[in-house]
């Protein structure tokens, strides 16, 4: 009769051995893909396609495709075709990082588009830098980074925080309240807006975070209520959107009597709030779908051709659309996919893109942009009412900005 | 001031939703001693029931989709229960963890239906506006509140069924010797609760976010409400509720949200020193 | 309080068992296959991954104790997974910091290193806090709600609300702890380049040896009269009570233990993975784990340590292959073994029941 130990130790053998079969396919399909190397480039796509950002990032993903299609079809990179190697993040940071070095050891992808949430980019950056490879990263972001292996395509602060409180300003809105969600985004990009409002006239009314996933609004709106701030500035990310902006409807604020300025809501999340309960309120990005260019008539249009007529065109969406044409532009300067040289062929690099023109700052390998603020129509697309006229410099350590000294040691 | 007095009825009204998506818990848990887990699954399916009514009742589909709910729900629970829960009565960690497993590929299921975005359910137009800090909507959730405890209420103290319930629940074996159809009332009971969690979730439209883990986000307080209650306590959830609502609009106030859950938290275990078993107990012989 | 190992009742002596060699040979060859034959097949991220599953097994091996063998399901076992590993990162955030501040509390705008942190500097101080911390605070709440007689199902979910509580602190306290993105981003580990294949070689027969060692501990402790008391107290704990055992003390010295394993389990996590953040912590992580246990054989210690290898490498395998089918897999397995199989798969290995 076999004891418990024994059987203790034959579940263990049997484990480790799956283990070590689970070694072997993919190390054979690594193989295949370097003799498949020949004619293909391996790119790498790495997003949430489960968990609870899946929401925002597939879509993201859905983009970068369909700029690797539109590649190919046209003849591709380097006279090679673009091959995506796509992995899930699963809304969990270490997740990011094991499938990041999974696509750079294992895949020896030539580049990685990918991440959303601020602790994805960081969880994630320590794998690239120790490997020297490269992630471009799709989206507006707290700024304070300037990792040598990341691009950043999204906005820094300066092109989207800063223009919006511009906007503000300009409006006479002056006593702010600060509402957002509990990380790291929010908490930096409200530090930012205390120094520019110190710096402007405005007050700050108040500073309220609530926790990621967080649903019951009436105590903060009240708060907010009791204040009477001439605008809301809200960093809230996710669901809580919604059940901030229904309660805030509810509660009687509307867009006229006190605007609520987001950062975190674009086209694709109106529909989930509710187009009647957001409607009239500002938001600050780079780009909508609404912006008016041949390019983005182009990508709209593909896009909508590609994934049903119902589907909306959002800013990060679009920055890893752009993500992936920048890096092919830099490859072909570069006429290698090695990360050294594209680094150093990427500076400088303007492509005209859905959102205007975007070029690489080589120094930060952040990008030129033109900020926008749109206002909520009742058909959930976003209209564009100001902008800042020309691409804004990156500046992610806001260096240029006198009031900001103390935020960028 | 008036921030200090509004936050009263903001108190009540965090309660009167803890009520709601507790209600049905007080049945299934309190009285069968099943965790179920997938609870959070069933209010979300409640969510989606009004948003797919909408397109025969439009604006009111919130109030069509409260009978519903409480059937598309309750016939989701009563599904789970004969397939799955009757065969582990007596062990309610197994269920737990069963129901857990129910929930993620209800949550997945609903992602691939419904997809992963947030859907939109317009509330109807005579629920906008205040009633002094009170929004209308939150009112009627305050009303519906009442409501489902009135008609739990006289359904458990006057009618046969809801006494054979109470009797299944004070003691099972002796119920079943006296002639009670203990599997009948288990069926029963979990299709009411799990209704409760489908009109938890219409009224969740109206305030929340309407998406696949809808669930998640309400269930772990649910669940504090009934171990605050008492097991299977009526009174207990209702006083619960009200008590931990009041208690997250004021610390929420003075503090922030974060350290509001955290409050809530801590006092809950502290409550447990003193009343280990809820605010009401259920007296019973039976050794465990 | 009663001591609880002063006054055994008057047992037969246990019958003594013909000495059975398989079982230890079969531990050794295991050994074997883990500590040699695995670092030269796998490839070095797989033998990383292996090394993550294997600190998943330390904490699966403290939840078989609690759960399979004290009846205490434990839901948040994550906190002190969690607790174990923020300890860990502490000190190797400020070992590479040097002088200057943790890159986290830069861009929080912290000035002054917390004092909080301070101690960490020393990594004995570190390394004990990774056992004390999570060992204080399972003793404190158990201590709290076990004399309490609060159990069953009211633990569970008490322990539950516990890992969301953790997690919204965490989360609020960024400064201090580096809010949603955790710790990352290591340099060093000890003297060694944390991220160099010779350190995570290292790093992963200490893992291994970590968790022989912790294996051959609660096999042992199973085995002993205080294992068949832990028994009895998961089998009818007012019987127990009234021989005059404390069960609240068997009780909150298991519920400690596991927390400690879990807390070293966090503690070797760090390194290995290269972070420590809440989203590791919280409500799903922790029930993940229990259905690692439940899927293995909750009742034998082997059986948590074989399903969190086995689910820890599943889930790898699902979200490369197949992404969207995992949520469904997981949930189906779940379902099936609970329904189907309580004993789990090592339950399949076993004739006799262990469970009575």
């Amino acid at each position: 009769m076999l004891n418990a130990f024994l059987r203790t130790a034959v579940g263990a053998g049997l484990v480790l051995a799956l283990a070590a079969c689970g070694g072997e396919p993919t190390e054979s399909t690594t193989g295949g893909a370097a003799a498949a190397g020949g004619d293909t480039i391996k790119v790498g796509l790495l997003h949430s396609l489960s968990g609870t950002m899946a929401i925002s990032e597939v879509t993201v993903r859905d983009a970068e495709l369909l700029a690797i299609e539109e590649i190919n079809a046209a003849g591709g990179v380097l006279g090679k075709k673009l091959e995506p190697v796509v992995e899930d993040g699963a809304s969990d940071w270490p997740t990011f990082a094991e499938k990041a070095n999974k696509l750079i050891s294992q895949d020896k992808v030539a580049t990685v588009f990918g991440g959303w949430t601020s602790a994805s980019r960081k969880a994630m950056l320590p794998v690239f830098e120790r490997h020297k490879a490269l992630l471009w990263y799709p989206v507006q972001y707290e700024g304070l980074e300037s990792s040598p292996y990341i691009f950043y395509t999204g906005a820094t602060t300066n092109q989207q925080i800063i223009p919006g409180l511009d906007y503000l300003k300009e409006q006479g809105k002056t006593k702010i309240f600060l509402v957002g969600s509990d990380y790291v985004f929010p908490r930096t990009a409200n530090k930012i807006i205390k120094a520019y409002a110190a710096a402007n006239g405005m007050t700050i009314l108040g500073e309220e975070y609530t926790p990621l996933g967080h649903t019951e609004y009436s105590t903060l709106t009240n708060k907010v209520v009791q204040a009477k701030p001439d605008a809301v500035f809200n960093t809230l990310n996710g669901d809580s959107n919604v059940a901030f902006f229904k309660q805030l409807k509810s509660a009687g604020v509307t867009a006229e009597s006190m605007p609520v300025l987001s950062v975190s809501v674009a086209e694709e999340e109106v529909t989930g709030i509710g187009v009647d309960n957001i409607v009239g309120h500002p938001v600050a990005w780079n780009y909508y779908q609404t912006t008016e260019n041949a390019a983005n008539s182009k990508f709209v249009a593909a896009f909508k051709a590609k994934y049903g007529d119902a589907k909306v065109t959002s800013d990060p969406m679009e920055a890893g659309y752009n993500a992936v044409y920048l890096w092919a532009e830099a490859v072909k300067k570069a006429g290698t996919v090695e990360v050294e040289a594209v680094k150093k062929a990427s500076g400088g690099i303007a492509l005209e893109r859905p959102e205007g023109l975007v070029t690489i700052d080589g120094e930060t390998q952040h990008m030129y942009k033109t900020a926008r603020i749109g206002i909520i129509q009742p058909d959930g697309l976003i209209k564009e009412v100001w902008n800042s006229g020309e691409p804004i410099k990156p500046d992610p350590y806001l260096k240029s900005y006198p009031w900001a000294g103390s935020l960028a040691s | 001031m008036e921030g200090i007095l509004n936050q009263l009825p903001i108190g009540l009204s965090i309660g009167a939703v803890l009520l709601l998506i507790a209600l049905g818990l007080t049945f299934t848990f309190g009285q069968m001693g099943v965790i179920n887990m997938a609870h959070g699954e069933f209010i979300m399916a409640g969510a989606y029931t009004a948003y797919l009514l909408q397109d025969f009742a439009g604006r009111n589909a919130v109030l069509v989709a409260l009978p519903v709910a409480f059937l598309v729900a309750g016939l989701m629970g009563l599904i789970l229960e004969r397939a799955a829960i009757r065969h582990f009565y007596g062990r309610p960690l197994d269920t737990l963890l069963l129901t857990w497993g129910v929930s993620l590929v209800l949550q997945q299921v609903a992602r691939d239906l419904f997809g992963a975005p947030n859907v939109q359910v317009t509330s109807p137009t005579w629920l906008q506006g205040t009633l002094g800090p009170m929004p209308y909507n939150r009112l009627f959730i305050l009303l519906l509140a009442v409501g489902s405890v009135v008609a739990i209420w006289v359904y458990m103290n006057r009618s046969a069924q809801g006494r054979r319930m109470q009797a299944v629940m004070q003691n099972r074996q002796l119920a079943a010797t006296s002639g009670i159809n203990t599997g009948r009332v288990d069926q029963r009971t979990f299709f009411i609760g799990s209704g409760l969690a489908g009109i938890a979730g219409v009224a969740l439209t109206l305030i929340g976010p309407v998406g696949p883990t809808l669930g998640t986000y309400y269930i772990v307080d649910a669940f504090l409400v009934v171990v605050a209650g008492g097991l299977g306590q009526l009174r207990g959830a209702v006083i619960a509720a009200l008590a931990l609502g009041l208690l997250n609009s004021y610390a929420e106030f003075w503090t922030n949200a974060s350290l509001a859950k955290v409050i809530v938290f801590v006092v809950i275990i502290a409550f447990l020193q003193f009343r280990p078993q809820g605010l009401f107990v259920l007296r019973s012989r039976a050794l465990t | 309080m009663t001591a609880i190992l002063e006054k055994p009742p008057v047992t037969p002596a246990p019958v003594k068992e013909p000495r059975d060699w398989r079982g230890p040979a079969l531990f050794a060859l295991v050994a074997v296959i883990g500590l040699v034959v695995m670092p030269l097949v796998l490839e070095p991220f797989r033998l990383g991954l292996l090394a993550k599953y294997l600190t998943y097994a330390i904490v699966a091996l403290g939840i078989g104790l609690a759960w399979g063998q004290g009846g205490m399901l434990t839901l948040g076992q994550g906190v002190f997974f969690g607790l174990g590993g923020y300890a860990m990162g502490m000190h190797l955030k400020l070992n590479d910091a040097g002088d200057g501040l943790p890159d986290f509390m830069v861009w929080s705008g912290v000035e002054t290193l917390p004092a909080l942190w301070e101690p960490f500097r020393n990594p004995v101080f570190a390394i004990a806090m990774v056992v004390v911390v999570p060992g204080a605070v399972a003793w404190l709440l158990g201590t709290l709600v076990f004399r309490q007689r609060v159990r069953g199902a009211y633990f569970a979910i008490l322990t539950q609300a516990l890992a969301a509580a953790m997690v919204i602190l965490l989360v609020g306290q960024q400064g201090l702890t580096g809010g949603t993105n955790g710790l990352t981003n290591f340099f060093e580990f000890f003297g060694q380049d944390v991220a160099a294949d010779s350190t995570q070689r290292g790093l992963y027969f200490t893992v291994a040896i970590v968790l022989g060692v912790l294996f051959l501990g609660a096999w042992q402790l199973q085995r002993s009269r205080f294992g068949r008391l832990l028994l009895a107290v998961r089998d009818g704990e007012d019987r127990v009570r009234f021989l005059g055992y404390n069960p609240a003390t068997v009780k909150t010295i298991t519920f400690t233990l596991s927390a400690v394993m879990a807390g070293i389990a966090g503690a070797l996590f760090v390194p290995v993975v290269g972070i420590i953040s809440p989203a590791l912590l919280g409500v799903v992580p922790s029930l993940e784990l229990v259905v690692a246990v439940a899927v293995g054989g909750r009742f034998a210690l082997a059986g948590a340590v074989l399903g969190a290898v086995l689910m820890g490498y599943a889930k790898t395998y699902f979200s490369e292959e197949l992404p969207d089918a995992w949520l469904y897999l997981q949930g189906a397995l779940f379902i099936l073994v609970i329904g189907l199989a309580p004993k789990g798969i090592i339950g399949f290995f076993r004739r006799k029941d262990v469970t009575a």
